[in-house]
């Protein structure tokens, strides 16, 4: 397969083949240097990449302005939308068609669902979604299974458990889509209000095995994939703390030894911070692999 | 048309449509995806609840004097996939045809999806992913609706 995302738009995993992922890992692995040894590269000099921030979000933005730096290219910027001509009522498209004269790439993330794709439409240069409402944050997602191929070698035969509030957010619906294209297993806890939207389900299912836990039983678990509950989701604050969850050092106990833990982040107290210096915590290591991984997705739209 | 009988309950039409063959109770909601209200002045008539022997009860409405765009007839797919769309030409059945299903719905009826930023500019893009039963993708927010779901959730482009 020639490289799939030369000239392309990042913009959804569903409907993404595993062999782009996979491609997306393998260019990543070059680029572990980046983080390990600050290492830079010149190869994307002269290159531009517009970072639109509709929404703020210093991890995401963090990360794809360094990836772009590391590559040798420069970056143009917002990061709060109130403060440029957009709160005076300029549509997504006609900032973007301002913006597209100016940069070689876009990374745009924005509250509302599909302004990834409406600004695809706009632009003639590569658009990345940097995250789109509660529907995809795709880099996210190759950053996630970055991670567990660089922990677990695989993903086929891997046993993931995603846990917490899998309705709201973007970034299990994204690491959903692309984990069916693997041989694996999802294991699911959630509180009922906040299960994966059944639409992701229903296409989700012809592709993987999916199964909903009972109760939070992670002894099968590969990967356990954590995400923050918000109290806020709750009408009832009794409840909210009836469905929290902590994992601490006596629930690593009964994972796996091999078992690994993951979190997009930001996390307030889903896992204690006791565990971070256990072997199974891999969510620093999970951050620090989205500098590589975006590298390698813009070294790859770049061309 | 069923039957002689089902003809005379509305006098024939000299020139223009006759749209046939639609579920009993969803005529309305046909003229209201041809866009067809108070600014629309060709002469319009519908029978509601009429027997057929394919249907039970079905409901026509023909439009004089106005030919219907191959587009516009496609929009129908989503309320009434089984319509038949029969042009007349001097009082004569000129041609006949069966609805089909489009690619996509484009400027039709909005994203039910109230965070989905083709309400909020562009246009609403449903593309068709399975044609029977009728299922819809937002090219957008990539939710995915049924037909029903999308009738009852949403309004019509007007
Ligand atoms: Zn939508």
């Amino acid at each position: 397969m020639a490289d799939y995302w030369a000239g392309r738009d990042i913009l959804s995993t569903r409907d993404v083949p595993r062999e782009a992922i996979e491609q997306i890992w393998h260019k990543a692995k070059k680029y572990d240097d980046a983080v390990t040894h600050k290492k830079s590269y010149d190869k994307h000099s002269g290159k531009v990449l517009a970072s639109l921030f509709f929404e703020p979000s210093t991890r995401t933005q963090f990360s794809f302005q360094t990836a772009m730096q590391r590559l040798g290219g420069s970056i143009i910027a917002f990061s709060d939308a109130d403060t440029t001509s957009v709160s005076k009522g300029e549509t997504v498209y006609d900032t973007i068609r301002m913006v597209e004269s100016c940069a070689d790439v876009i990374v745009i993330r924005h509250s509302l669902e599909g302004a990834a794709r409406l600004a695809a439409d706009a632009a003639s240069i590569p658009v990345i979604n940097g995250g789109d409402g509660a529907n995809q944050h795709p880099t996210q997602a190759l950053l996630d299974t970055y991670t567990m191929f660089q922990k677990k070698g695989k993903l086929d035969g891997l046993t993931i458990s995603m846990i917490g509030d899998l309705k709201n957010g973007r970034t299990i619906h994204s690491l959903c889509y692309a984990l069916a294209n693997f041989d694996c297993t999802i294991e699911m806890w959630s509180p009922p209000q906040l299960k994966l939207p059944q639409i992701i389900l229903n296409d989700i299912s012809e592709k993987v095995k999916v199964v909903e836990l009972e109760s939070l039983d992670l002894s099968n678990s590969d990967v356990v994939y954590a995400t923050r509950i918000q109290k806020e989701r709750f009408d009832d604050p009794e409840e909210a703390e009836r469905y929290s969850y902590v994992i601490d050092a006596e629930s690593v106990r009964k994972m796996k030894d091999d078992a690994i833990i993951m979190h997009p982040f930001p996390r307030v107290d889903e896992i204690a911070t006791e565990v971070d210096s256990l072997p199974q915590a891999a969510y620093f290591a999970q951050e620090a692999n989205g500098i590589p991984v975006r590298m390698a997705i813009l070294d790859s739209v770049l061309g | 048309m069923d039957s002689e009988q089902d003809k005379m309950k509305i006098k024939k039409i000299e020139n223009g449509v006759v749209i046939d063959h639609i579920p009993k109770g969803k005529g309305l909601a046909v003229l209201s995806i041809l866009g067809i209200g108070e600014g629309f002045h060709a002469t319009v008539s519908m029978v509601m609840n009429t027997p057929s022997t394919t249907m039970g009860l079905k409901d026509i409405i023909k439009i004089e004097e106005r030919a219907l765009e191959e587009k516009e007839i496609n929009k129908i797919a989503l309320i009434a996939p089984a319509a038949t769309v029969n042009f007349v030409h001097e009082f004569q059945i000129v041609k006949k045809r069966k609805i089909s299903v489009p690619d996509a719905f484009e400027d039709v009826i909005r994203c039910p999806n109230p965070k989905c930023i083709s309400n909020k500019e562009g246009r609403p893009l449903l593309k068709v992913e399975r044609k029977s039963p009728l299922h819809v993708r937002c090219a957008y927010c990539e939710r995915a609706y049924s037909s029903e779901e999308l009738l009852e959730l949403s309004s019509f482009v007007a």
